[in-house]
């Protein structure tokens, strides 16, 4: 490849990766800037290479395209979905809702207890 | 401070790091140029000096292999802090997930009496994870133990290794991702692999060399890239592959377990 076709491509792909840079911040809810930011490591793989750094495009795919994005996809798992108490089953399935859906705010963990039915709130925090 | 004040102080201190930021990439070197001296220095000695053709792995292992047991152990530590971070608190319980009926059936009744229930793993996924395992493994192996002859190391290896045991997860369920990595054996691979770093640099010293000094025989000097011809370079990017795996599954295994398993509240004792 001629060093003009090179510079052009890395400058596609700088270009890229500022757009999903952009997109990862941009996009609403809580899952999808996720799958964002996996994208994004992706580009930045790519970026990587285009600049001649093949080592640094395998750490770079490893971690910030797979292994980052899918601990914070666990914790995303495990902050939503407080367990409900036991024997004090919901009517309806708490979880069900996707949680992209939800306006802002009304998903943060903590705030609503969503699993938890108003009569079976005696035992929070004492137990 | 009213929001007129705040906008104000806030366009002259957007005013001030673009007039910096943008003086300081006046200042930088051309695109691609590279003003220092060690990087012709050692492109231009290190094939000859240790036989390795991996050049990024000879640096890494080689010239600089202090600096890297150090991010070896950095590693270490920070698993280790997750790992007490992330222990079975008192008032949590550990419980197993259950398949969520609803996912294949809607009218199915929850059997778990309110524990945290899993989505069912479709077909496609579980299909597609047992036909990657192989190939991800082999993969991994292959970088690990080829850093010295080609663009790869111990840590991309690593990592990849300890994917491939994500897939088994992937394609069945937690208990066999625990059963195939118990937690004891990731500890001593672990240990061994960040330990077995530091003691190839100390067996350098017993020989009268500087620590971490190559003295493993480099092969024939008239044929380098070959995989045994690089002395330690191997071993400690082999090592640093084996840690690196065992630290990356210890990591995601609490994330997973802390997901899966473990609930915030204690059984209820009244009912």
């Amino acid at each position: 490849m001629t060093t003009g076709a090179l510079e052009a491509l890395q400058v596609v792909v700088l270009l890229l990766v500022g757009g999903a840079a952009t997109l990862v911040v941009a996009v609403p809810g809580r899952v999808r800037p996720v799958l964002a930011l996996s994208f994004y490591g992706l580009l930045l793989a790519v970026l990587f290479l285009v600049v001649q750094a093949p080592d640094v495009t395998l750490s770079e795919l490893v971690v910030g395209a797979v292994a980052l994005p899918l601990i914070l996809l666990l914790t995303i798992a495990k902050v939503r979905d407080p367990a409900p108490a036991p024997g004090a089953a919901a009517p309806g399935p708490p979880d069900q809702a996707p949680p992209d859906q939800a306006p802002p705010g009304a998903g943060q963990p903590g705030a609503g207890q969503p699993g938890q039915p108003p009569g079976a709130g005696g035992d929070g925090g004492q137990g | 401070m009213t929001p007129g004040q705040r906008r104000w102080l806030f366009l002259v201190g957007v005013a001030g790091l673009v007039a910096f930021l943008g003086w300081g990439i006046a200042g930088l070197p051309a695109f691609g140029s590279y003003p220092g001296p060690y990087g012709p220095a050692i492109t231009a000695r290190v094939v000859q000096q240790t036989n390795a053709t991996g050049v990024v792995s000879a640096i890494n292992f080689e010239y600089r292999g202090f600096d890297t047991v150090g991010e070896e152990f950095i590693l270490v530590a920070a698993v280790a802090g997750m790992s007490v971070v992330l222990r079975r608190l008192r008032g949590e319980r550990a419980d197993a997930a259950r398949d969520d009926p609803s996912d294949l059936d809607p009218s199915a009744t929850d059997p778990s009496g309110g524990r945290r229930r899993v989505p069912v793993t479709s077909g496609a996924v579980r299909m597609a994870a047992l036909a990657l395992t192989g190939p991800t493994v082999l993969a991994g192996w292959w970088l690990a133990t080829h850093a010295q002859t080609s663009p790869s190391g111990g840590f991309q290896g690593g990592v990849l290794l300890a994917t491939a045991f994500f897939l088994v997860y992937l394609s069945g369920e937690f208990i066999a991702f625990r059963r195939l990595s118990p937690v004891d054996v990731v500890d001593a691979a672990e240990a061994i692999g960040a330990g077995g770093f530091a003691a190839v640099g100390v067996a350098a010293l017993p020989l009268g060399l500087p620590y971490l000094d190559n003295y493993l025989p480099l092969g024939s000097p008239g044929s380098p890239g070959a995989v045994t011809s690089s002395g330690t370079i191997a071993v400690i990017s082999l090592l640093v592959g084996v840690a690196v795996a065992a630290a990356f599954i210890q990591l995601i295994g609490e994330f997973l377990e802390q997901t899966l398993l473990i609930q915030r509240r204690p059984p209820a004792r009244g009912h």
